[in-house]
């Protein structure tokens, strides 16, 4: 997943907790970058029409922005799921946040094959917990 | 959340290799399902595509799972992959056409070899281990201090493999040309 997603997604799930414009400021810390970082790549975002940035009020995606930003979750999805199922990594969503910027969209479309992903997916990730609904600990064997 | 491609770690890095260990499983089950089923159906030059391609990724998953040995890390069974792969099929209405299978296989597997080059700051051929922040690459030099493995060795043998994948996804290009 190449950096340009990575801010979609975080700014489409801030937006879900947040009912409203993502801050820079919320964006640089779930990406643990830089406020001055954030911004800029915000503004590569707003030049690509992917994303609104107003002064004051913060961020918010186009549509084109999130049909981008749910596929990227879509693909983290399958990261978290297939580490679960698949590779049976009790520690599944930490692992996956360190792996996500290094799966491809193609190699995670491949890994899809190999687990079941309900329909609702990505609509059933809690941006609140920051984690699929549906897959819980319980699901998991040991690692 | 990380931000960019980087291998910080031994486990970090094991978790790719299994995963790489995986999409080659894929290719052989893959191919050994095609041939299996479709015997009937598949003409010769085909049939011997996807037995050499199989026993090119039994080739690479045995060389990635030397690499994740050493990492002190378990691989995965190829048969648990074999069972995943095979309930997969079952579970489609269609088959994809068998070379386009292939090719995806191969291009993912590509695709994998090339991004953990990237992410192990080794993208080209070279070993300049430049750092770059371009936006689709963030890519942040590999901690050589914090991944175990020899990285001369691990990189050298991650290009072969791509290297290999790169031969196949032409090979099957080539054949669905003579065929289109």
């Amino acid at each position: 997943m190449n950096t340009a997603d990575q801010y979609l997604k975080a700014i489409y799930l801030i937006q879900e907790v947040e009912d409203g414009p993502a801050s820079t400021g919320d964006v640089a810390d779930a990406l643990e970058v830089s406020p001055a970082s954030a911004n800029e790549m915000i503004g590569k975002l707003e030049n690509r029409g992917l994303a609104a940035h107003e002064k004051y009020k913060g961020v918010d995606l186009t549509d084109e922005g999130i049909v981008r930003a749910r596929d990227a979750l879509s693909n983290y999805c399958i990261i978290e799921r297939f580490l679960a199922n698949v590779l049976e990594v009790e520690a599944f969503r930490v692992e996956a946040r360190s792996l996500e910027a290094v799966i491809d969209d193609t190699v995670a479309e491949r890994l899809d094959r190999l687990i079941d992903r309900s329909e609702q997916c990505p609509d059933c990730f809690d941006a609140d917990t920051d984690a699929c609904a549906l897959l819980d600990l319980e699901e998991v064997g040991a690692d | 959340m990380s931000l960019g491609q980087t291998v910080a770690s031994d486990r970090q890095l094991a978790r790719l290799l299994q995963i790489g260990v995986v999409l080659e499983e894929m290719v052989e089950a893959s191919a050994h399902h095609h041939v299996r089923k479709r015997d009937a159906e598949l003409d010769e030059p085909v049939a011997a595509l996807l037995e050499e391609a199989a026993t090119e990724s039994a080739r690479h998953r045995e060389r990635l799972e030397a690499l994740i040995a050493e990492l002190d890390a378990d691989s995965v069974a190829y048969e648990e992959i074999q069972t995943l792969v095979e309930a997969q099929y079952a579970a489609a209405d269609e088959f994809d056409d068998v070379l386009y299978d292939q090719l995806c296989n191969e291009e993912t597997a590509y695709k994998f070899y090339d991004d953990l080059l990237g992410a192990l700051g080794a993208t080209d051929d070279e070993t300049t281990d430049a750092v770059s922040t371009g936006e689709a690459s963030a890519t942040v030099l590999a901690d050589e201090t914090a991944i175990s493995v020899d990285r001369d060795r691990l990189v050298a043998t991650l290009r072969e493999i791509r290297a290999e994948e790169a031969d196949g996804v032409e090979t099957v290009t080539d054949m669905m040309e003579r065929r289109a």
